[in-house]
């Protein structure tokens, strides 16, 4: 392979804020005192807060060298699974700049607004037709957000209709924050087995669903990267004994303008824009969590709601049915214009496309890596692969040595340990950002710490040997956290 | 990660599928999960215990044990009532990992049927599975 993307150049420490600066030192000038003097009422006089004394270069060197020490999608490729790390085109952050935007503010009256709320309304229309469902808030901030919400509204909806359900099915290849959101929401999680090929079995779920549940939370695709083949058939099972169906959408960037999530019976469907619609992710910038409803749900929507009369905009609360207000204001606005010019940038096919990219990408890392990595569920996966240590571990090799030695490759390392159906789990999602040649190099470097497993163990059990800090202590930073400056 | 002969399984406690073991003296039993289960598990940073005088059936979940890798549930190897639980592991969880038979032990329960533990793994039987 070509030299590796990894090199030891020249990177800064930096120290704590708190650690630096001097007393007396500071960062601006206060303006020529133009009033007289006034003594301040004695009550507001106390100690100031603790914050270091600092110059301005101070301050941007610290944040400066702070963000050397970063790796991010604009760095290099971030094949973290489940996460759909794509790249974030920097036209949405030039559409949330505009003043119109960037400067309207949640007290502004309607008749002030029109644009942003016509934008909101539009986006709600984009991702109802994106998903096949019939109605969309924008409120929740993130993805578990959403679910929470989601949940709230599954409960509304038995609420209304005289019904006590406790229960809620959470399948073991479910996002981890699945039974998380249920349980917040007052539910019972029932976990539920899949079956050997790694998707939900009909009979399975048939066995469980009773009088008692509510639902059942699927992730389609599901964190196998596998698309639940039998969906329509577990759907109708739920559907007919009087429960609703819950998908978590994280995994949406699989199937974009191919799966209609109505038709295939799922009543309520969250959205993550900051992984399937390239707003910016983690600790970037805020998300949003879009949940996407069908008919019978939307009387349970939060407000407010932005509605058109006439062609004007503006927001009500007149739903009495309504779960209520679920974020201050209408959610994480600036999140929603990136994803809306994201959306637009895009149209109707290359969307598609992207979905089609991305799953692509994904198979074709599974066929090239799977003779080195034992895969465990050998068939045409979505927009990730699975595999896992198993060969390895001969070798007394984990998946967690293996991708610290990717560090020094230059990649950041896929997620592993998840899902927990597979033991050793290295979970890679590719998106379809990469081109070929990126990705044929992150396979190549695979490929070369396989071989060093083989051959070279202790170069990997000593991995990352090029980054800043080599392995952190994760089990004191667990037991004994350090949470203040 | 440990060899099967490397691992530490006393005679004197049984097995279940779900890598827990089972202690039982004079109707009661104490529980924790088998080396091989620590092991597996990594360094072991948190374990969450149930309230006393809870009572669970065989096969629930009585709490977690959260290690550096994961989150998982415990399962009671047999059914009976909570009479104690390990409070020492709020502060040193790493005896799960160091002494996971001794002071790394969860839970006393007064047993619901004193000889359900009976059925359980013996250590001969529970490294047949683990050989798999």
């Amino acid at each position: 392979m070509k030299d590796s993307q990894g090199t030891s150049g020249l990177i800064l420490n930096e120290p704590l804020l708190w650690e630096k600066g001097k007393p007396g030192r500071h960062g601006f000038s206060f303006p020529r005192r133009d009033v007289e003097i006034n003594e301040l009422n004695e009550n507001l006089i106390g100690e100031g807060p603790d914050f270091p004394d600092l110059s301005e270069v101070d301050v941007v060197r610290h944040y400066t060298r702070l963000s050397q020490w970063n790796f991010g999608a604009d760095t290099g490729m971030y094949p973290l699974g489940s996460c759909t790390m794509k790249y974030n085109p920097k036209t949405n952050e030039k559409q949330a700049n505009l003043p119109g935007f960037a400067k309207a503010h949640p007290f502004l009256s309607s008749g002030l607004s029109q644009g942003v709320l016509k934008l909101m309304f539009d986006l709600k229309g984009f991702l109802s037709e994106i998903t096949g469902m019939d109605a969309v808030t924008l409120q929740p901030a993130a993805g578990a957000h959403g679910e929470f919400a989601g949940m709230l509204l599954i409960h509304a909806f038995h609420k209304s209709k005289g019904m006590k359900r406790t229960k809620i099915i959470i399948p073991d290849t479910a996002h981890g924050t699945n039974p998380a959101s249920a349980s917040l929401c007052g539910f019972r999680s029932i976990p539920l087995k899949s079956n050997e090929d790694g998707i939900l079995s009909p009979e399975a779920v048939s066995e469980i669903m009773d009088a008692e549940t509510a639902g059942i939370m699927v992730t389609n695709p599901n964190t196998l990267g596998l698309f639940e083949d039998n969906i329509r058939e577990v759907t109708d099972i739920v559907h007919k004994r009087g429960g609703l169906v819950y998908c978590d959408g994280a995994n949406m960037n699989a199937v974009m303008g191919i799966v209609d999530m109505g038709e295939i019976g799922i009543d309520v469907l969250h959205l993550n824009l900051h992984k399937t619609f390239s707003t910016p992710h983690g600790g970037g910038g805020p998300g949003s969590g879009p949940v996407c409803v069908g008919k019978h749900l939307e009387p349970f929507l939060p407000i407010p709601r932005v509605v058109q009369t006439n062609g004007k905009y503006s927001l009500s609360e007149d739903f009495p049915d309504s779960i209520g207000k679920i974020h201050a204001f209408y959610g994480n606005v600036g999140v929603m214009i990136k994803a809306y010019s994201y959306i637009l940038s895009m149209g109707p096919e290359n969307l598609k496309k992207a979905s089609q990219l991305a799953v692509l990408n994904a198979n074709y890392i599974k066929e090239k890596l799977k003779k080195i990595f034992h895969l465990p569920h050998d068939k045409p996966c979505m927009h990730e692969c699975v595999f896992s240590d198993k060969f390895q571990k001969n070798n007394k090799i984990t998946t967690h040595d293996m991708v610290k030695r990717l560090m020094d490759y230059g990649f950041h390392p896929p997620t592993i340990y998840f899902p927990l159906v597979v033991n050793g789990a290295m979970m890679i999602e590719p998106t379809e950002t990469e081109s070929k040649e990126d990705i044929d190099f992150f396979i190549e470097a695979l490929a070369a710490i396989a071989d060093e497993a083989q051959n070279n163990p202790d170069r990997v059990r000593n991995a990352p040997q090029k980054c800043k800090v080599r392995r952190l202590d994760e089990t004191a930073a667990a037991r004994r956290p350090c949470l203040s400056g | 990660m440990k060899e099967i002969s490397e691992l530490k399984l006393p005679e004197n406690v049984k097995y279940t599928e779900d890598h827990e073991w089972v202690r039982p003296a004079d109707g009661k039993a104490r529980i924790g999960i088998s080396d091989y289960a620590q092991d597996q598990l990594g360094d072991i940073v948190y374990v969450e215990l149930p309230d006393i005088g809870s009572t669970f059936k065989k096969g629930e979940a009585f709490g977690t044990v959260e290690s550096v890798k994961a989150v998982s549930d415990l399962y009671m190897p047999v059914g009976g009532e909570i009479l104690s639980t390990n409070t020492a592991l709020e502060e040193s969880p790493e005896w799960v990992n160091g002494e996971p038979y001794d002071e790394g032990w969860m839970i006393e329960i007064k047993l619901a049927a004193v000889t359900e533990p009976d059925s359980l793994m013996s250590r001969d039987a529970y490294i047949e599975l683990l050989k798999g």
